[in-house]
């Protein structure tokens, strides 16, 4: 039995793990995009939710994967070794207005069974989480609230997908679902046909798109954007706890959090792009202002703008429906829908995994594999480990102690493991955003502008292409157009 | 791998081989610190020439200005570490530093008496001057165009807008003509260019490319993963985008030239204080951190100089000041008199002066001024300025014996006549 999974966004690839571990099916992950998590994956809160803020009566089946979903990330960074914190995150209220929607929000808690839940006074509030604005005169604490880093997660959940026998199609974009007597028998993409027996959608913003090749057009996406402000480490307020202001009907509110990497982000914004406008990953000065309003209601001021290391914008995929859209199809048998996974799908997904694999065992007897393996390591960083081991490790193999990245220590053995990790997902084009996913090189303060020339020369020399070839994130996203002199000899040409 | 330096020079471009050539030929025990693994640090990347025109009198290519340290430093008994990062340093006393190293070598801690803090600094990019848009490939700063053209013959664009008139920008725009790339303009967001006057008429009047005075960079268009074009306003008197001026230019590459930070990390780290004003440590005329005794900064690590001549100044003012340091296990105590820039002044380094020796005071002023006086308030030094632009920085020598006619702090100030 044959699985295809469109898209390697952190669902799809929850759902690869969950049906790695059977041995009567094969499963096969396509995205087309170079590279695992570069969709609705990488430009995230990064938050995983308590889901006291889910409402059981509208979304029941969101509100049971957000709570499962939760509890297994628990279980997740550990046997993938993902950076995660769990410092809890508090909804800060300034108004009675407010205050009335986080005791609303409590009563969510005590209905969905979140535990530890409870609203803070004002001298609570300041004593748990000295950095937030005095002007604050409540807030609702959820303990169990953590944050992880999405993109790492992907990358940890594929490796650990490969490990375990699962075909990665990465850079091939779906173009057809082949049906044949009302089943799915396969699809097609831009550069193979592949038959399966089962093809699940986990496409993002695109899956109404591929729902569609289908022959299925009851819903469609749109991309709710949320732009983002990220600061140095060395930012200041930096509070502890994940804080945000009072959510509204369409939007979590406004983060500001200490991230996995000990930056601090500010974001997002929610703003409803129509259909058509799934590329619309940029920035606004509106939308950049709009943040930096909210976030200087939570803390008593806001960080120096020199702090800044980068703005980027992401897409939400939001669903017409509103809700998840999760089926298995009896026509065409085999195609399955796991559309609009909008908010809390990073927290929901490894649940919706589990969820989808019930599905499909409703229909097909699935025989467990007598070995799955069930841990990963991350790459080592020579900057976290003791003198000891560094020397262990450089006497092996002195690039180690190459440092490359001089704002964030980050070796030249780093960016080869990189690269090797790369190959062994099926990467075909070793992207300098793919180096920096997984390095963190060319993410501080500097943002590359020392070391992006030195990393290009590393990949060329490992990949055997011109350091003008490499692009940032395929496409047309050359690192450079020629080596020098090449415009002159075009014009000789 | 076990003994003690007298000093450990981190960063081996020219501020620190000035300085470590000094410290080895008063004997002292010196080692470089250098992260590439080569010295010279960035002049190696600058093939134009405009180098030692104060040093050597002479006008060199930065490669060749460079050398001629490079060259001496060879000739002399000093340690060399390249390829070495440094992770931190720790005071652990006013004659002990530690340095936590990492290298090919292995990682292991440097012990030295005092440091010569020389790494230089760092170009302010994109999102730090707060250009929204996509984020997407042909954006670079203009160091890091450079090392990709003359270090890797990497040609980064064909289409090439300029954000920011900073020299390095400026250098940039010839060199990109020079390889036959279309250079649209350089926007500039205030009302003056930020580079030098010199390089505003070699680089772009003598290549015709526009300087767009208060203009900024509203958003990057893109397309296929790639700049495709910008839009440009002009800005009103906040500096703020004046909408209905938009217009798109054509262009595949976007320079970010806004200026260079003193690399600080570090310093910061181990208490090291720092000016708003120059966004470097805050130093007496030793080039002494005031707060963290025997770490001396010198060059573009202390203040963003114009000149390579003036870091290499302050390394050899750096070494000199070890030497003092190192006899005397500390700068002996004095009555240190502030300097304190006054009306015009956008800053002064450095910012204490002990009246015991001579003192190179850099400054600039905070806006275009013209028939000016620059006047050193107490002493009553006046020197006559016709035209004076933020972009040139002003080096006053005061004598010792100047210094001694008055005692009180040292104002610094550009009044009009």
């Amino acid at each position: 039995m044959r699985v295809g999974i469109i898209g390697a966004g952190i669902v799809g690839l929850s759902i690869a793990r969950w049906l790695s571990r059977y041995e009567n099916i094969e499963v096969h992950v396509i995205d087309k995009n170079p590279d695992v998590g570069w969709g609705v994956t990488k430009a995230n809160t990064s938050i995983i939710h308590p889901c006291h803020e889910e409402d059981p009566d509208k979304h029941p089946l969101r509100m049971r994967l957000c709570l499962e979903g939760h509890d297994l990330w628990y279980e997740w960074v550990r046997e993938l070794d993902i950076p995660s914190r769990w410092p809890g995150e508090i909804i800060v209220a300034f108004n009675d207005e407010e205050i009335h929607v986080l005791k609303h929000y409590l009563s969510l808690a005590v209905r969905n069974k979140v535990p530890g839940v409870k609203l803070l006074d004002k001298e609570e509030l300041l004593s748990i989480e000295p950095k937030i604005n005095p002007s604050a005169i409540m807030g609702l604490y959820a303990p169990s609230a953590g944050s992880i880093d999405p993109i790492q997660a992907a990358i940890a959940i594929a490796e650990n997908c490969a490990d375990n026998n699962v075909y990665f199609h990465l850079g091939e974009k779906v173009i057809d679902v082949i049906i044949r007597d009302r089943r799915v028998v396969g699809v097609v993409t831009s550069e193979k046909v592949y038959d399966f027996d089962i093809v699940i959608n986990a496409a993002g913003l695109y899956a109404d798109e591929i729902s569609r090749m289908a022959g299925i057009n009851d819903y469609y996406i749109f991309p709710r954007r949320g732009q983002y402000i990220l600061y140095d480490s060395t930012a200041e307020p930096k509070p502890e706890k994940i804080i945000h202001t009072t959510p509204t009907p369409k939007t979590k509110g406004v983060y500001v959090l200490k991230t996995t990497d000990d930056t601090l982000l500010i974001g997002p914004t929610a703003e409803d792009l129509s259909p058509d406008k799934k590329n619309e990953l940029r920035t606004t000065r509106e939308g950049i202002n709009y943040l930096l309003r909210n976030a200087e209601k939570l803390l008593p001021r806001l960080p120096p703008r020199n702090l800044v290391i980068k703005t980027f914008a992401g897409l939400r995929p939001e669903p017409s429906t509103g809700s998840f859209i999760i089926r298995f199809h009896e026509d065409p048998w085999g195609f399955i829908d796991v559309a609009g996974i909008r908010s809390p799908g990073l927290t929901a997904a490894p649940a919706i995994g589990k969820y989808v694999v019930e599905l499909i065992h409703k229909h097909i007897d699935l025989k467990p594999k007598n070995k799955w393996k069930r841990y990963r390591k991350g790459i080592v960083r020579i900057k976290d480990l003791g003198v000891e081991d560094r020397n262990k490790l450089i006497t092996k193999n002195p690039s180690y102690g190459r440092i490359i990245c001089q704002c964030r220590g980050v070796s030249e053995a780093e960016i080869i493991e990189a690269i090797n990790r790369m190959k062994k997902i099926g990467v075909k084009e070793i992207t300098l955003d793919g180096i920096k996913f997984r390095t963190h090189t060319m993410y501080g303060r500097c943002q590359g502008s020392f070391c992006r020339v030195l990393v290009s020369l590393i990949i060329s020399r490992y990949v055997g292409i011109k350091p003008w070839e490499i692009t940032f994130r395929g496409g047309n996203s050359f690192y450079g157009i020629g080596e020098v002199k090449s415009l002159f000899k075009e014009v000789i040409r | 791998m076990n003994k003690t330096y007298d000093v450990a020079v981190i960063g081996g471009g020219p501020a620190g081989l000035a300085a470590a050539i000094k410290t080895a030929d008063k004997g002292l025990k010196t080692v470089v610190i250098e992260a590439m693994n080569r010295l010279g640090g960035i002049p190696i990347q600058c093939i134009h020439t405009g180098f030692g025109l104060h040093y050597f009198k002479e006008d060199l290519t930065g490669p060749e200005f460079v050398y001629r340290f490079i060259d001496k430093v060879m000739d002399r008994d000093i340690d060399l570490l390249l390829e070495t990062y440094v992770e931190e340093i720790i005071n652990e006393s006013m004659m002990s530093k530690k340095i936590k190293i990492i290298s090919p070598k292995g990682s292991w801690i440097i012990e030295s008496k005092t440091i010569i803090y020389a790494a230089g600094a760092r170009e302010r990019h994109r999102y730090e001057i707060g250009i929204p848009g996509f984020n997407v490939a042909g954006v670079y700063t203009a160091g890091e165009a450079q090392a990709m053209m003359d270090l890797y013959g990497i040609m980064p664009g064909k289409k090439i807008l300029i954000i920011g008139s900073g020299d390095v920008g400026l250098i940039m725009a010839r060199r990109f003509v020079l390889e036959g790339a279309e250079v649209v303009g350089v926007v500039e967001i205030l009302g003056y260019p930020s580079g030098l006057t010199r390089n505003i008429v070699q680089c772009l009047q003598d290549f015709g490319i526009p300087l767009l005075l208060r203009h900024t960079v509203t958003e990057i268009k893109a397309n296929n993963g790639r700049v495709s074009s910008a839009i440009i306003s002009e800005v009103d008197e906040s500096l703020n985008p004046t909408p209905g001026t938009e217009k798109e230019v054509k262009c595949d590459t976007i320079i970010i030239a806004a200026g260079l930070r003193p690399r600080t990390k570090l310093l910061k780290k181990m208490g090291v204080l720092i000016d708003p004003r120059t966004r470097g440590p805050i130093v007496n005329d030793y080039l002494e951190s005031i707060s963290v005794p025997g770490v001396f900064i010198a060059g573009n690590a202390l203040v963003i100089n114009d000149y390579v001549d003036y870091a290499v100044e302050q390394g050899e003012t750096a070494a000199e000041s070890v030497h003092e340091y190192i006899e005397n296990k500390g700068v002996l105590s004095a009555e240190w008199r502030k300097v304190i820039p006054g009306s015009n002044i956008l800053f002064v380094v450095p910012h204490y002066v002990s009246g015991r020796k001579d003192v190179v005071l850099y400054s600039r002023v905070s806006r275009p001024l013209e028939n000016t006086y620059f006047q050193i308030g107490g002493i009553g030094k006046k020197i006559p300025l016709i035209k004076i632009m933020p972009s040139t920085m002003l080096r006053i020598v005061l004598r010792k014996t100047e210094l001694s006619k008055y005692i009180g702090d040292i104002v610094v100030e550009a009044v009009e006549k």
